[in-house]
């Protein structure tokens, strides 16, 4: 199965897990599967239309799947997205 | 021109002129280079002496803050001594008792629209090691409209992220990330708390990268996000690419000038103390304290992490976290009144967004927190 590894920013939303197992054959499908598991997250990760809030990044195996298909990016079962958050710490 | 190196120099910089990759020529570069240094705190520390040590001939350093204990597990370039002193100047006594040849110019206001050109313009990199959404965004638009490369690093806990925004070459900071997220969505170092050393390796990485640029050797970070946790020691890195609908460095710019960005961020103003109630929805320690001494009903919920409460708590609060309150939405009277806290002020301003988004009305937010309180009510509780 795919997996989402979760930033640690974003833990709080997710009962603190560091990565989720997601179903799917698109990022936008393994994202909907992971919020179904952890719907609190939805507000915080997507817009009303379920676009990717700007401030948050998917990337799937270093690219971002902005620069991809967007949601519609086909997902393998061994694939590996990273959610990247801006962050101001400094 | 390139400025020649004296004996003394050329002693200080022996094993920078053993590299082929440097050598004499580009020791001199530094000498002739100048940097930027936005912010002079986690980040900001390790920059700065690394490039002092470096030989960048000369240094800026941008900061309105002032040194405080708790800034010392991190910020390398204080010392204990300096509590209570202005940052850019405890930063350029230390930086210039590293390396008495280099100048070092200190510029003690907030970095805004109105300033940021007129001090960035002689320098030839820009170095990102502000704390706050407007700062990054305020550096990133500079840099783009200036031709100059932000050099950018923030941090979070145990993991951090680097890369070099450069538009001439590659993306910027808005291509990666168009809009800031809302206020409280991520927490500060203040609330969230950070590995002192974190900022260490980040700010390392940022120094690194600022000489190559300033020599004009190896492969930068440009077009790469390097990410980093210290939990896992993992380094990580994704690729970027240049936004065509960048808002600032696309081909179609609707951003030619700096604009305000505190509006644009949600931020309430300068100040970094930790509020961002809209008046009328705040109470004091004090007001509190006496409302609570005659009797009022009045429920204290402390939305802090749990382990927090081993360093302070007010008797009777109860604890849900600001990431579980919106399921616990259901265990809260409306009818009854509730103020929230936090360590700052912070986190319980974003949890009374939540509550009164749900319909209570019947709610305040205990200005600047626990850490109010034990400075204004309990004098035994510690401040952290």
């Amino acid at each position: 199965m795919p997996v989402v590894k979760i930033p640690n920013p974003l833990r709080s939303y997710l009962n603190g897990q560091a990565e989720v197992l997601v179903q799917g054959a698109t990022a936008g499908a393994a994202l909907e599967d992971m919020l179904a598991q952890y719907p609190a997250f939805r507000p915080h990760l997507c817009n009303d239309d379920g676009s990717l809030r700007l401030f948050v990044n998917l990337f799937l195996n270093r690219s971002n799947i902005r620069d991809l298909q967007g949601l519609d990016t086909p997902l393998g079962p061994e694939d590996i997205l990273n959610l990247v958050p801006s962050i101001a710490g400094g | 021109m390139l400025p020649e190196l004296s004996r003394e120099e050329i002693l200080r910089y022996s094993r920078h002129l053993l590299i082929p990759e440097v050598g004499l020529d580009g020791q001199r570069k530094l000498k002739a280079s100048s940097a930027l240094i936005i912010g002079t705190g986690g980040l900001g520390s390790p920059v700065a002496l690394y490039l002092a040590a470096a030989g960048v001939g000369h240094i800026g350093l941008v900061d309105y803050d002032v040194v405080d204990e708790s800034n010392l597990q991190r910020q390398i370039v204080h010392g204990a001594g300096m509590v209570g002193r202005l940052k850019v100047d405890s930063a350029r006594a230390r930086l210039l008792d590293l390396n008495p040849a280099i100048q070092v110019e200190a510029f003690n206001e907030p970095f805004t629209s109105a300033n940021a050109m007129g001090i960035a313009e002689p320098y030839d990199v820009i170095i990102d090691g502000t704390d706050n959404f407007p700062t990054r965004y305020l550096t990133n638009d500079l840099c783009v409209l200036t031709g100059k490369p932000d050099v950018y690093g923030a941090i979070y806990r145990f993991e951090g992220q680097a890369s070099v925004f450069y538009a001439r070459e590659g993306p910027c900071y808005r291509c990666l990330f168009p809009e800031p997220p809302p206020p409280g969505l991520v927490p500060s170092c203040a609330d969230a708390g950070v590995l002192g050393i974190l900022p260490g390796t980040i700010g390392t990485i940022q120094a690194t990268e600022a000489i190559k640029f300033l020599l004009g050797i190896g492969s930068s970070l440009v077009g790469r996000l390097l990410l980093y946790n210290a939990l896992e020691m993992t380094f990580e890195y994704v690729k970027l690419k240049k936004n065509p609908d960048c808002k600032v460095c696309g081909p179609h710019p609707e951003i030619t000038a700096l604009v305000d960005y505190f509006e644009f961020c949600g931020v309430p103003g300068l100040d970094h103390a930790e509020s961002s109630t809209a008046a009328g929805w705040d109470i004091t320690a004090l007001q509190l304290a006496k409302r609570l001494e005659r009797g009022d009903k009045i429920r204290l919920i402390d939305v802090r992490e749990p382990h927090e409460l081993a360093i302070s708590y007010i008797d009777g609060a109860e604890n849900i976290p600001l990431g579980l309150l919106a399921a616990h939405l259901g265990e809260l009277d409306s009818a009854q009144e509730i103020v929230l806290f936090c360590k700052s002020g912070t986190r319980s301003a974003r949890a009374l967004e939540i509550l009164m988004s749900a319909g209570f009305r019947k709610v305040k937010n205990l200005q600047g927190g626990i850490n109010a309180w034990a400075r204004e009510v309990d004098r035994n509780l510690p401040l952290y």
